[in-house]
């Protein structure tokens, strides 16, 4: 057992302890994260000694990904899953969200470097900050495309919603000025890569001393923990919020908005509440992609990858259901990544039937995808964790 | 034929031949004041003006198409009125958005039941109480102590209203699994979970049977007489309403035709007539 070992046993055991205590359901709470922290870093362990190094840096980036888009996935289950509202712009915020954090902790590049990389302004902040003011301005929008039409049909506010994103995403390519337009906005922090690095001065020495062995090449290990805790921490926030008169109340909206009405709720209100907190997780989401991937650009933000995906997750794990929604985002990226390896398989075959099939390949996966989605709402609408009986109600209280 | 329009904030004239236990200066808990809507073309409700006095239960009759649920949806904020008042004890409360109406003590039930399919009977009873902490969003994420109390009373409270209307082996049943009955009785909990001071009931009758119907008109009776609740109800069964309601009112094309005690009301030859010459036989018996 090596020290890198540990080291990247230690990191990779966050995501399992999380997953694990999530499962658990037994009390006091201390003792089911004992347990759950031990079980997530045994699993760890047994994981980085026994797998190889490149199939298991394959699983940590997949789990990462995963993760984060579980986080987008979470935001629309609140809108679309508890409330009804038909948001088809996801792009929009994923988008700002992540534009946002990127101006927020970059700095603004001056003399030579200023000539390839435009931006309004680099505010130089910690990554925590970025974050949060992801959050923060993808409520702002939401509220602002919110406001108009979420007291019209369902269908403006999709009908919205699939423009603004565009409108959104052909911004950031256009004006250079603004992100670097159709250039890559580059150089994005890391959040804690000094832990794969040289060590971080604002960790104690030992911590410091206990990640040492590990190499830049191993920050996916680092960010997959950061990426966990990010996602757990949204997901606990949000089953308190749903279990609850709060989730109550955006559930009588989604069902049977009059009665809501009449029984004292303000329907447009409690819309806006959904629609905005789903956005700020959103934006959360963008902010946790763009530190990732470092360089972003319009591009990634295309309703196919923005909003399509998102749905498939959401749709396939269950919606109006949380763990649902996680796990639709983990089923379905792997299904979306599988499809790359099938698609890479097929080549020769392809090649065959025609030469120019090939550079096609890739349009089988939107192919295949959407042939997901419809034998999800063909076969199993409710997803593959249906929405519990009981959501609104403590479960302590039963 | 519709009353002229008081001065808001009048008290309102006695109209006619009026028996109720009312005293003259008892202002009314609700008063509908040459309320107008137009559909289109369509005037769905045409100078409509009455009142129904505090502790009453005021029977709201009339043909297919008078106007009476139309009338429902412009007092409870469903619809905004085209022109006319409402007064819900003493305040004007016309065009005040349904939730704020609630808040002010009226609660309405829906002709077809509106229920909350996939919430339980539970969920859907809860639901209903003001000033609920929990509704905010940060504090069952902060507070969730706090909220969880409140919940434990909410709870108490609705388990109550099961019993009193005899629901309560469905408490953890989804509520679109109800019979037409049950959802029938699940709206008429729903609004004593508010407290209200005033009830419209649009048509609780309908689709129910004859038994469940004798429980439904008990349980009105006696929310009035042991808890002050007034009524206001829409009704086709005649014999229901002319047992239980009294003050009636008549509604014909949009307006009041006519009003009084039950005995009155069904003799009047004007109602008859709007009855299309003796088409519902009850009114005479």
């Amino acid at each position: 057992m090596t020290p890198v070992v540990l080291a990247k046993s230690v990191l990779l055991g966050v995501p399992l302890w999380l997953f694990v205590s999530s499962l658990l359901t037994f009390k006091p709470a201390w003792l089911k994260h004992l347990v759950s922290i031990a079980a997530g870093v045994a699993v760890a362990l047994a994981m980085v000694t026994l797998i190889p190094t490149g199939i298991l840096s394959y699983m940590t980036t997949f789990i990462l990904m995963a993760s984060i888009y579980g986080v987008l996935s979470l935001g629309l289950n609140v809108q679309w899953g508890y409330t009804g509202l038909f948001n088809i712009g996801i792009a929009a915020f994923f988008a700002i969200g992540a534009f946002t954090s990127a101006l927020v902790t970059t700095v603004k590049p001056t003399g030579f470097n200023a000539s390839f990389t435009q931006q309004a302004f680099g505010l130089g902040l910690p990554f925590w900050v970025g974050l949060l003011a992801a959050g923060l301005m993808a409520g702002v929008l939401a509220w602002l495309i919110g406001k108009p039409t979420l007291r019209l049909r369902d269908d403006y506010l999709a009908i919205a919603t699939i423009g603004i994103a565009e409108l959104v995403r052909l911004v950031f390519q256009n004006e250079r000025w603004l992100a670097n337009g159709p250039q890559p906005l580059r150089g994005i922090p890391q959040p804690a890569s000094c832990l794969a690095g040289n060590g971080c001065s604002w960790l104690p020495g030992f911590v410091n001393d206990f990640f040492a062995p590990l190499t830049p090449r191993d920050y996916p290990f680092v960010y997959v923990a950061i990426v966990a805790l990010v996602l757990y921490v949204v997901y606990r926030v949000l089953e308190r919020a749903i279990r609850s008169p709060w989730g109550r109340v955006l559930r009588a909206v989604r069902e049977e908005e009059a009665s809501a009405a009449m029984n004292g709720k303000d329907v447009a209100a409690f819309r806006m509440q959904s629609f905005v907190v789903g956005a700020v997780i959103m934006g959360i989401g963008g902010a946790l992609y763009a530190h990732y991937v470092v360089a972003i650009d319009y591009g990634h933000f295309d309703p196919l990858y923005g909003t399509f995906l998102i749905w498939v997750m959401l749709m396939l794990g269950g919606s109006g259901n949380n763990r649902g929604a996680i796990l639709g985002a983990f089923v379905v990226w792997g299904i979306w990544s599988g499809t790359s390896f099938v698609v890479d398989l097929l080549r020769p075959t392809l090649a065959a039937i025609s030469p120019d099939l090939p550079s096609r390949g890739p349009y089988i996966r939107f192919f295949l995808i959407s042939l997901l989605m419809l034998f999800i709402v063909l076969y199993r609408p409710m997803g593959i964790l249906r929405e519990e009986k009981v959501v609104s109600l403590d479960r302590d209280l039963a | 034929m519709s009353d002229t329009n008081p001065v808001p904030g009048s008290l309102p004239r006695s109209t006619g031949t009026r028996s109720e236990a009312e005293s003259p200066a008892a202002p009314p808990l609700l008063s509908i004041q040459g309320l107008v809507k137009d559909f289109g073309g369509l005037r769905a409700v045409n100078h409509c003006s009455f009142d129904v006095a505090r502790g009453s239960i005021t029977g709201l009759i009339g043909p297919n198409g008078a106007g009476k649920t139309t009338l429902f949806s412009l007092v409870s904020g469903f619809y905004r009125p085209d022109e006319g008042r409402v007064f819900l004890d003493g305040e004007d409360v016309t065009g005040l958005p349904s939730h704020l109406i609630f808040r002010k003590g009226l609660s309405r039930t829906f002709q077809i039941p509106r229920e909350h399919k996939s919430m339980t009977v539970m969920e859907n009873l809860m639901l209903v109480p003001k000033g609920q902490l929990g509704e905010r969003f940060w504090n069952p994420v902060f507070r969730p102590g706090a909220v969880r109390a409140q919940e434990r009373q909410l709870r108490e409270k609705a388990r109550e209203v099961l019993d009193f209307v005899e629901l309560s082996h469905m408490a953890d049943q989804p509520a679109g699994a109800m019979s037409g009955g049950q959802k029938k009785l699940l709206e008429l909990a729903r609004t004593l979970m508010a407290d209200p001071k005033i009830v419209l009931l649009d048509e609780p009758g309908a689709g129910v049977n004859p038994t469940l119907m004798g429980k439904i008109r008990e349980k009105i009776e006696q929310l009035n007489r042991e808890r002050g609740i007034t009524f206001l109800l829409i009704e086709h069964d005649m014999p229901l309403v002319m047992g239980l309601c009294d003050p009636v009112v008549v509604m014909n094309q949009g307006s009041k035709l006519v009003s009084g005690p039950p005995a009155v009301v069904r003799t009047d030859p004007r109602v008859l007539e709007a009855y299309l010459g003796g088409q519902y036989g009850a009114l005479e018996g």
